[in-house]
């Protein structure tokens, strides 16, 4: 019973899942009028679903309940905390950000309990302490995910899925190549084994870094960065965005998590040193920049965020070139890059929610169509303006503090040069940022007609905007949370 | 004199008009503005209010450090963030500095706002106007009492953003919408070295306090080459607020805001940021002396260029914006020479006598509904209120005795005499330039007959449009606008005279909070009779010049252009910088190169693997590329080519 009650938040989402599908089943039997009208119904459970997981992980923080579950195979931990609430929050949210796309579509019942579905298997992502309890997450994730990027079934939809569905599939080919070097050097599937391993030997010293690096380029795909990050464009223009949201907030967010969890549970006694502060900073650099540049000249909004999402996925492994460069016990990278998660979070599913409203009045996701928005719905415009100020890291948002928190990580790890390429790249993503709420501030729009969010829109995009801001302006319960996840790893 | 000020009534000087500005967006969110239960007009009197606080309580606080004879006046510091090492506190500066800045921010603001509350009357934007102004002047006053790098940053940075929201105020107007971003993306370009500054700092001294910078600076525990760094990057920040050479581009088209925002720019908030930013940081500043030859030199550039731009200039805004840019430039000639309480001064009495010509300038332009010199002249008999007031204005900025500018202005030659003589020598060139385009404004626009003002220019090209404006004999602005002209009159007259030789009641308070060492290093000059002289000489003479030119035409400008080319050219195309950043930098370089990137990638890369595909498999390119299934393997490739990348990568450095 222990280990059901800590795996308790995922499971809430898995049922969720369950009961939705059972409900979308039964419901025409019962009546063929209530199964017209299920939305409202099935959307609920979701969003019962994620608030059962929310109040779940509160619980066990408020019993101080942590320990490992299932012989081992996941740990409960302040680090697994943090991304369940992050996973199931973002999960709740884009089921509201669903709401007016499912409206006009028929896999209801199939769309929602496939964002439970993916939102648990990121969680057993961050919370998976063996090797193959991390690969069946990542599969459960992947394979809900190819799902719904193509579950509008149109020509563009379509091929952004087979994109992504077979990129997704080289990149965990690759993933499994580093985890089966691990278990054949060490024996072991388990990280604590493998730590075992690797702090004790020194032998197979190359065999272990060809591991590493496999592990990385392969979850570097999830992470979305350079250059594992060709798919990106594409899928998020291709996809519903609601799940473009998802994809760039929650499967990212979810990279980070297991790379965070394999190279310093497992890794980081001997491994992780300097060198790789290289391989990392090297790779935010070129994400960061190349991430920003080609997001310059983007005239869709959803492939704007897409580069846009690269470059910020670069900042954050500012803090993971971090964590490898400092000193083991400060955990200033780690927290760094766990506070950016957090803060991302709020700021780019704000953002996404906003072009939903938006796009979803103006038909249209070509930035120049935005002219005018501020004139016909003034809350809305300020709301995405306030999303992008964040992502561009202005004070007194939460992308700011998050910006300051890595470059700080970065500094003290004596890796000033690339804090110094941050703060350039920040500059340069501020001229396109801006660009968008120029055109909804600067330009008459075509009609006058006026429009206002859904409320699902509405309520979400609100969470969000005074999310960004309340950390934004105080940022201490969010600072605590992430160092306490990342003393995890002390 | 009263008692010592409170915290609580410290911090209600940035809060006052941040609560204005939270109240006003409330209303306009709630729909009260519509609905008609808010009247705009009610806004105009709730900034204007907040801002009489804040001005109320800044005098309190200046008489508080006058007692202290401007040293700091001590007040518990707030933690805000703590991430590893780094901790951030929240808490105030109130020093001699910070207090006379703050009386002139508020002072100035108040009397802009209530001049606005007349001119922007007929705008339909009057609520968002307010909102944005009650910001921008509560950012300001952070920046001003600010007690850690950080904390400065952030309302740094939100001036830059009021700033970009108010120059670009008509969104409508292109010409506005592209004003503002070039504000906001130049000063943003400055702020990267004031960014890159702060990480310098941080790994220095591992903390982002001014108290502890100053210690660390002085006690010479910052290595000479990160101290200058340091010093260069905080310079770079306030080159792009304060307008400086090469990144003044900016501040001449910010007039395509409304002119009361170009008075409160020009005057006392975004521009004066830059020098207050050098004057905090002087204890630093002075410790390094390739970082003050610096300033010295970009001040020195920016006066003279600037200056000559001044001349060339149609638009009187225009001419206004040139001559703050080059106002500025003296000021930096000041910090750049170990001046720094002649800079503040001069910050000081120029926030009065610019603000009275810019709003000024908009009581021209409620007469006549332009901008354009060309359109003017006569309006002296027109306008008497606003001649009579532009003219103290004019005459302080010339530097004639014994107007404020004057006093100020002496100073800083006097100090660059004793430090940098050739400073000196710019400088007083700069003196001759500056009366040539003052006298030659003050000719265009009031002398001679009137030209008609807006109905002899085209429709399209008109300035402020005001609704009001389009009268056929112009007019004196009414009281509520020219109330506050005669306010700044007199303090454009007599603002000097707080620090006279003999008497240097506010040099005394502006330099009473400086470390003892640094105090030391600052140059002290005794006033100068010959110096004086010359310089009231010369400026006279600019302004006999500007008269014989312009007035008595014994000179033809036209010939004087032929004799002088190549230089009208260069000035007319404003050195070409701003050909140089947006069509060179921006358009061909960053930009071109991108989509250049992106094209070489479609036609060889992307094309090629489908053209490849086809050739291989018999298919027809065209086919492949409707599916675009081709760029799957290479997407693939390109991941796999990456994975080995990253090994190669890893074995090099870790064999």
């Amino acid at each position: 019973m222990d280990d059901l009650n800590l795996l308790g938040p995922q499971l809430a989402l898995l049922i969720g899942a369950g009961l939705i599908i059972i409900v979308d089943l039964l419901l025409p039997i019962v009546s063929r009028q209530a199964y017209q009208g299920r939305l409202p119904l099935l959307s609920g459970l979701a969003l019962l679903a994620a608030a059962g997981s929310l109040g779940w992980s509160l619980a066990l923080v408020l019993t101080d309940e942590r320990g490992e579950a299932f012989d081992g195979m996941i740990s409960v931990d302040d680090f697994t905390l943090f991304f369940n609430f992050l996973f199931a929050a973002v999960a709740g949210a884009i089921v509201l950000g669903s709401v007016d796309y499912l409206a006009r579509h028929r896999f209801q019942g199939e769309y929602l309990a496939l964002i439970l579905i993916a939102a648990a298997g990121m969680s057993l992502m961050a919370a998976g302490t063996d090797l193959i309890m991390i690969f069946i997450a990542l599969e459960l994730q992947a394979i809900a995910l190819f799902a719904l990027v193509g579950i509008s079934k149109n020509e563009s939809g379509s091929e952004a899925t087979l994109k992504f569905l077979l990129l997704s599939a080289i990149s965990t080919a690759i993933t499994l190549y580093g985890m089966a070097y691990l278990f054949g050097l060490s024996g072991e599937t388990s990280l604590d084994g493998i730590a075992s391993y690797v702090a004790n030997t020194d032998e197979n010293r190359s065999a272990l870094v060809l591991a590493a690096v496999f592990l990385t380029a392969g979850l570097g795909f999830k992470m979305a960065v350079v250059p594992f990050q060709m798919w990106v464009p594409d899928v998020y223009e291709g996809a519903p965005t609601p799940i473009t949201a998802f994809l760039s907030v929650a499967s990212k967010a979810a990279g980070f998590a297991v790379v965070m969890r394999i190279f310093l549970a497992a890794l980081g006694e001997g491994l992780i040193t300097t060198d790789w502060a290289y391989l990392f900073a090297a790779i935010a650099a070129v994400s960061m920049t190349l991430g920003n540049v080609l997001a310059l000249v983007q005239g869709n909004i959803k492939r704007m965020l897409g580069y846009s999402s690269i470059a910020q996925a670069g900042t954050i492994l500012i803090g993971l070139a971090a964590v490898a460069a400092e000193d083991p016990q400060l955990l200033l990278g780690t927290s760094s890059v766990v506070f950016f998660l957090g803060a991302y979070a709020f700021t780019n599913i704000g953002a996404f929610i906003a072009i939903i409203a938006i796009s979803h009045k103006i038909g249209s996701d070509q930035i120049a169509d935005y002219a005018g928005v501020a004139k016909r719905s003034p809350l809305l415009a300020f709301a995405l303006a306030a999303c992008l100020f964040s992502l561009t890291g202005f004070p007194p948002t939460a992308g700011f503090i998050a910006k300051i928190y890595v470059f700080n990580a970065a500094v003290q790890a004596d890796l000033v040069w690339l804090a110094i390429i941050g703060v350039l790249n920040s500059v340069i993503s501020a001229y396109y940022y801006l660009r968008v709420v120029l055109n909804m501030f600067a330009r008459d729009p075509e009609t006058d007609e006026a429009f206002t969010p859904s409320p699902y829109l509405g309520a979400a995009l609100a969470a969000a905007v005074v999310g960004l801001f309340a950390i934004g302006i105080y940022p201490t319960p969010l600072i605590e949370a992430s160092e306490s996840a990342a003393r995890v790893f002390s | 004199m009263l008692d010592p000020i409170k915290e609580g009534a410290v911090w209600a000087i940035m809060f006052l008009p941040l609560a204005s500005f939270a109240i006003i967006t409330l209303v306009s969110f709630l729909g009260l503005t519509r609905s008609g239960a808010w009247s705009p007009r009610y806004s105009g009197y709730l900034t204007i209010l907040a801002i009489l606080g804040s001005f109320l309580l800044s005098l309190w606080a200046l008489d508080s450090v006058a007692d202290t004879d401007g040293a700091r006046i001590g007040f518990d510091s707030h933690e805000w963030l703590t991430v590893g090492d780094l901790q951030v506190n929240i808490g105030i500066t109130l020093d001699g500095l910070a207090a006379v800045m703050l009386v002139v921010v508020t002072g100035v603001s108040l009397l802009v706002q209530i001049y606005s509350q007349e001119y922007m009357r007929e705008d339909e934007g009057y609520n968002r106007y307010f909102a944005f102004m009650s910001l921008f002047t509560a950012s300001m006053l952070g920046l001003v009492l600010a007690s850690s790098v950080l904390q400065l940053f952030v309302f740094w940075e939100l001036v830059g953003l009021c700033s970009y929201l108010l120059i670009g105020f008509w969104f409508q107007k292109d010409s506005a919408r592209r004003a503002a971003l070039k504000a906001f993306m130049v000063t943003r370009i400055g702020d990267l070295g004031f960014m890159i500054a702060l990480l310098i700092i941080f790994t220095q001294t591992g903390s982002l306090d001014i108290d502890e910078i100053y210690e660390a600076a002085i006690a010479g525990a910052i290595g000479s080459t990160a101290l200058t760094l340091f010093a260069l990057g905080l310079f770079a920040g306030a080159a792009g607020k304060s307008a400086q050479f090469p990144l003044h581009t900016w501040l001449p088209d910010a007039m395509e805001g409304p002119t009361p925002v170009s008075a409160l720019i020009h005057a006392a908030t975004m521009v004066a940021a830059g020098v207050y930013l050098v004057a905090r940081f002087y204890p630093v500043f002075a410790v390094s002396e390739d970082a003050l030859l610096t300033i010295a030199i970009i001040g020195s550039i920016t006066t003279i260029g600037a200056a000559l731009l001044g001349i060339v200039a149609t638009d009187i805004k225009r001419v206004m914006a040139y001559s703050t840019i080059s106002q500025l430039g003296y000021m930096m000639m000041g910090l750049g020479v170990g001046g720094m309480v002649a800079a503040i001064f001069h910050l000081f009495t120029h926030a009065f006598f610019k603000a009275l010509l810019f709003l000024g300038a908009g009581s021209v332009n409620h007469a006549t509904g332009t901008f354009d010199m060309r359109l003017m002249g006569g309006l002296r008999k027109y306008m008497p209120i606003t001649y009579g007031t532009m003219i103290v204005a004019s005459v302080a900025l010339v530097g004639i005795f014994p107007f404020s500018g004057f006093w100020s202005k002496d100073e800083i030659l006097a100090d660059a005499w004793a430090d940098r003589p050739w400073v000196f020598v710019v400088g007083m060139a700069g003196v001759y330039l500056t009366a040539l385009y003052v006298g030659r404004m003050i000719i265009m626009t009031f002398w001679g007959e009137y030209r008609g003002g807006v109905q002899a220019e085209d429709e399209e090209h008109a300035g402020d449009a005001h609704a009001g404006a389009h009268h056929r004999a112009p007019h004196e602005s009414p009281a509520l606008m020219t109330l506050p002209l005669l306010v700044l009159a007199v303090l454009a007259f007599g603002a000097g005279f707080l620090n006279v030789p003999g008497f240097h009641w506010l040099g005394d308070i502006i330099e009473g909070w400086l470390p003892h060492e640094t105090e030391e290093l600052l140059t002290h000059t005794d006033f100068k009779l010959w110096i004086a002289a010359t310089s009231v000489a010369i400026g006279l003479a600019g302004l006999g010049t500007a008269w014989a030119i312009y007035q008595a035409k014994m000179l033809d400008p036209a010939r004087i252009r032929s004799f002088l080319q190549p230089l009208p050219q260069l000035l007319d195309n404003r050195y070409y910088l701003d050909y140089l950043y947006e069509t060179v930098f921006v358009k061909e370089l960053v930009l071109g190169s991108a989509r250049w990137g992106l094209a070489l990638w479609d036609e060889y890369v992307i094309d090629g693997a489908v053209n490849g595909l086809a050739s291989a498999t018999g298919w027809s390119a065209e086919q492949l590329k409707l599916a675009q299934t081709g760029q799957v393997q290479l997407y693939g490739g390109v991941m796999f080519l990456g994975t080995i990348a990253a090994v190669i990568g890893i074995l090099v450095v870790n064999p």
